[in-house]
């Protein structure tokens, strides 16, 4: 009889264990501590706020947020000349929902505009415009304001979106023959450089597994020291590694549930597509838990306080996976000093998994670096962690 | 006796010190062990005690391998605990100060835990459980969590979680701490069936009259260990030197607060009215012409006290002089409470309690944590508001005037609530402006507090760094920077030492004599003594009120001997819940 069989009956785990007593003292005393932990983690609201309630809030507040369809954008129209073509588009513009156009005649009442953030964007209609629609190589500029990159990405979908309805409605109409097709210029400013992606699904994972991992542990180590549990605890045969153990396990099956409560939610609410394989992203994801995981445990060992350790948790893991994995902001516009920086985050490398795995699939020369700096990491933290977490005080 | 090889422990020269504070200084540096050598003998109990920072945890971490000597030999069941600290944590049970049950976990998972690290199979189990259960009484609470236990009952199944299997030694760090006095008397009844079983136990105290039921007591002082006897033999120190005095005027708080100024005395205590006392080496009574003595049989603590005085040079008590006479009249009422009721949802911690003090009276408020002392204690103080009944403090009604009461009554708080940070003078001066003291003002009662409780040579020192006495001084002194004429003190002694406890209470008899009135909780039995008028509570009720003489005759000691405080607490306190349990069982 195997022990992880045992794993899934809690309910005789209890003759079953002692039955185990003759031959594996170590699992058993594994077990037992895996079995409180996971009592605990259930009885304690805020693990299961960190580990439920939380993904579930972040993905309903993610997703309302990028459904919210932009609408009613201020936009300046810069109309050069007042050809029947060129105030087709406009008129095209004007119907959209998506729009609401102020009409300029020249470029520099247009950049004022935009400056003093009156419109969010510029569409130039040149003044050769009709000329050159029958010629067939028609342009059309479209300047956004680019301090909000997403932002500025959806508006400008739109617009090409009504422009393309135009030149569709001209093709209709029989002009179809005159009527080339018209190029849209776009401009990015303020953020020339932009590229940056923004994902919500990876996104969330990394928040998620950054709270549960991380955080959630440092609390509950620090909790054992607060209370003085670990005393007690530390005078019976339990060896270090098995209280590490004991404080893992749980953790990362709730890391596990908080991921797939993303993942389904992803794929089923706002399908979000998953191009690589399911093993590549769990694999993965147990790797940044339990870095995560070792991360929590060392910096709890180390100061012993709830407060103290939270906070530093805090700091050393979830405000660098918000701001400096490249979830939020794309790391090759970070300023290289700050770049250096990212390189010691493990949640860089893991938002790196995460989007290839969601959005390119399994690109294993993109995989397997990142993933085997995370297993050093691991690695590194959990003989760490082992090295902290002695049966001593003082 | 003293073979070593009947030594389950030995310990030669131990020696073990911290550093305190941030700063490297010589000052700081705590030496909690200084020299220390005993050894504990199988199958009997011994007592390690001593007041507050005396050692007594210090050397029961080292035995248990969970701090390392830095010099010294130690031994434990033949192991040396700095290198083969698994193999004795495998084979002893230990129960730390702070028992570390996990309170979100039942009785059962508690117990099962232990049960599991220690490998105990399901057949020993089976015959394990019901003797701890039947030991602990805890068999109708095996389903409910830990934390919903009292204080009394945690202490018992953190005990009982230490034994899920036979340990070769039992440490037990201060296991009575805390409790009420019927829990203290059943836990100390379970420890001497073990060690009736042959088990070696050692157990910490600071309740000196636990250790004259030990077969062995290790007195520890300031890291050195001032004896290592049968309890008798210090208890002997006393003998022929203990005497009750009978105070001419009634008044025994005033005789032994002037016994304890006279430098022939070691020792004086208020008993029942009268006054305890121990004298020096080679006095006599005659010499001193005290008033109407009487020889008596010293106690365990008297012969504690002769020990004491050898190595803490006999310090002058400290006074304290109001700056301002309260030119209030004295015997009347100043704090009427009655009816009072504070309910928490379902939970009521104060239930119909009443209560009067009279201007300049010490009144103590005794009973068990969780007895609803700190609670009735914040509503006087406007902190909390109370259900229903009328609670008046100096004339005002606390719960219409809140904030005009409090300008005239000074609280200090259980836990050491200043800033650990700020240094003593911040804090003084923190304070004094929080009670709306400016200027010259605010400079003569600062001036004035840190001279009446000796804190100028510490005054920048940052509080959290002083010694325990003094963080009490401090915390006394804050609640007195605006000229209170009442003080509250929850549980001001509670983790003093002997010496500083009587320093205490010499303050607040020289302040009540001055017309301040005090109310004090406290669950140090002894110390109701020094009290005009005590109540003593349980479970929210106020179950015996009057004089200590009044209340300790309310128990039953047999041998016509007065009953001792705590008798008379274990007997109200058991016919109430008697009597709880009688109309539950009628209803």
């Amino acid at each position: 009889m195997s022990w992880q069989a045992q794993l899934e009956q809690p309910r005789s785990a209890w003759s079953a264990a002692s039955h185990l007593a003759h031959w594996q003292p170590k699992l058993v005393r594994i077990w037992a501590l895996v079995k409180k932990e996971t009592r605990q983690m259930i009885r304690d609201p805020a693990s299961i706020a960190m580990g439920v309630v939380l993904p579930v809030i972040l993905i309903l507040l993610f997703g309302f947020g990028l459904s919210l369809d932009v609408k009613d954008v201020p936009i300046a129209v810069v109309l050069e000349e007042s050809s029947p073509e060129a105030l087709g588009v406009v008129a095209g513009l004007q119907l959209s929902p998506y729009f609401h156009p102020q009409i300029v005649r020249s470029m520099p009442a247009a950049q004022e505009l935009i400056l003093e953030r009156k419109v969010d964007g510029i569409v130039r209609i040149p003044a050769d415009f009709a000329r050159r629609v029958s010629a067939g190589d028609a342009e059309i500029q479209v300047i956004l304001h680019g301090s909000d990159a997403n932002r500025a990405r959806i508006i400008q979908a739109y617009v090409q979106g009504a422009i393309g309805a135009w030149s569709q409605r001209q093709a209709a109409e029989g002009h179809g023959m005159a009527v080339g097709p018209v190029l849209v210029q776009n401009r990015l400013w303020f953020n020339d450089a932009n590229d940056s992606h923004y994902f919500l699904v990876p996104g969330l994972i990394v928040l998620v597994m950054t709270l549960i991992g991380a955080f959630l542990t440092s609390m509950v180590v620090a909790r054992e020291w607060e209370r003085g549990t670990f005393e007690a605890l530390f005078v019976t045969p339990v060896r270090s590694d098995e209280i590490l153990l004991g404080k893992t396990i749980p953790y990362f099956g709730l890391g596990m549930l908080g991921l797939s409560l993303c993942v389904l939610s992803a794929q089923y609410l706002f399908d979000v597509p998953l191009r690589g394989s399911l093993w590549v992203l769990l694999s993965a994801s147990m790797l940044y838990v339990l870095v995560g995981l070792g991360i929590g445990l060392l910096i709890s060992s180390a100061v012993k306080n709830q407060l103290i350790a939270s906070q530093l948790t805090m700091l050393a893991t979830f405000m660098p996976a918000f701001m400096l994995s490249g979830f939020l902001f794309d790391l090759r516009s970070m300023p290289a000093a700050i770049r250096v920086i990212t390189y010691l985050l493990p949640a860089r490398y893991y938002v790196a998994l995460l989007q290839t795995v969601f959005l390119a699939g399994d690109i294993w020369s993109v995989i397997l670096p990142n993933a085997a700096v995370l297993a050093a990491m691991m690695g590194l933290l959990s003989l760490g962690s082992r090295v902290v977490t002695r049966k001593r005080l003082g | 006796m003293s073979d070593s090889a009947s030594a389950v422990v030995l310990g030669r020269d131990v020696r073990k010190s911290f550093v305190r504070g941030r700063h490297q200084k010589a000052q700081d540096v705590v030496h909690a062990l200084d020299g220390v050598s005993f050894e504990l003998r199988s199958g009997q109990l011994t007592a390690l005690v001593g007041p507050d920072g005396a050692g007594k945890t210090t050397l029961i971490r080292l035995l248990a391998g969970l701090l390392t000597a830095d010099a010294g030999t130690l031994r434990v069941l033949d192991l040396d605990p700095a290198i083969d600290s698994q193999q004795i944590q495998d084979r002893i049970g230990y129960m730390p100060q702070k028992f570390g049950l996990y309170e979100d976990l039942t009785v059962q998972e508690n117990l099962d835990l232990y049960a599991d690290l220690h490998g105990v199979s399901a057949a020993e189990r089976r015959e394990r459980y019901p003797q701890l259960m039947q030991m602990t009484d805890l068999g109708a609470f095996t389903g409910r969590l830990a934390g919903r236990l009292s204080g009394g009952m945690k202490q018992k199944l953190g005990l009982a979680c230490t034994l899920v299997r036979s340990p070769e030694l039992l440490l037990l760090d201060e296991p009575t701490v805390g409790v009420d006095p019927l829990s203290r008397r059943e836990l100390w009844e379970i420890v001497h069936r073990l060690v009736h079983a042959g088990l070696t136990v050692l157990v910490s105290t600071s309740y000196l009259d636990e250790a004259e039921h030990s077969d062995h007591v290790i007195v520890l002082h300031r890291g050195k260990v001032l004896a290592a006897a049968a309890p008798a033999e210090v208890t002997r120190l006393a003998a022929g030197r203990t005497f009750t005095l009978d105070p001419e005027d009634g008044n025994a708080r005033r005789l032994q607060a002037r016994l304890l100024e006279e430098p022939h005395i070691v020792d004086a205590v208020p008993d029942g009215g009268r006054v305890r006392c121990v004298l020096g080496e080679g006095v006599s009574v005659d010499a001193l012409q005290l008033p109407r003595t009487q020889p008596v049989e010293p106690h365990f603590e008297d012969g504690f006290m002769v020990l004491l005085r050898r190595t803490a040079a006999a310090e002058a008590m400290p006074d304290i002089k109001l700056e301002h006479a309260l030119t209030l009249q004295p015997d009347e009422q100043v704090v009427e409470v009655r009816d009072l009721v504070r309910r928490f949802g379902a939970f009521t911690a104060v239930n119909h309690v009443s209560f009067e003090v009279r201007r300049g009276e010490i009144f103590g408020l005794l009973g068990p944590n969780g007895a609803g002392k700190t609670t009735t204690f914040r509503m006087l103080c406007g902190l909390l508001p109370a259900s229903s009944g009328v609670l008046r403090v100096a004339g005002l009604d606390v719960r219409d005037t809140g904030a005009a009461a409090r300008q005239r009554l000074g609280y200090v708080a259980q836990k050491f609530s200043l800033y650990g940070a700020l240094t003593v003078q911040e804090n003084l001066e923190f304070f004094a402006s929080a009670y709306g003291l400016s200027g010259a003002r605010r400079r003569a009662r600062i001036e004035w507090t840190l001279q009446q409780f000796e804190l100028n040579e510490h005054a920048q020192l940052a509080s959290q760094e002083l010694p325990g006495g003094y963080k009490q001084r401090l915390a006394m002194a804050a609640a007195l920077l605006h000229e209170p004429e009442i003080l509250f003190l929850d549980e001001p002694t509670s983790g003093a030492d002997p010496l500083a406890r009587r320093a205490f209470w010499h303050r607040i008899t020289a302040l009540a004599d001055q017309r301040v009135t005090v109310i004090v909780t406290t669950h140090f039995m002894q110390e109701a003594e020094y009290c005009d008028r005590i109540a003593i509570m349980d479970a929210g009720r106020v179950l015996a009120q009057g004089t200590p003489g009044e209340v300790r005759r309310l128990g039953s000691a047999g041998h016509g001997r007065l009953p001792t405080m705590e008798d008379a607490f274990v007997c109200v306190v058991e016919q109430a819940r008697a009597g709880e349990a009688h109309s539950g069982q009628a209803a």
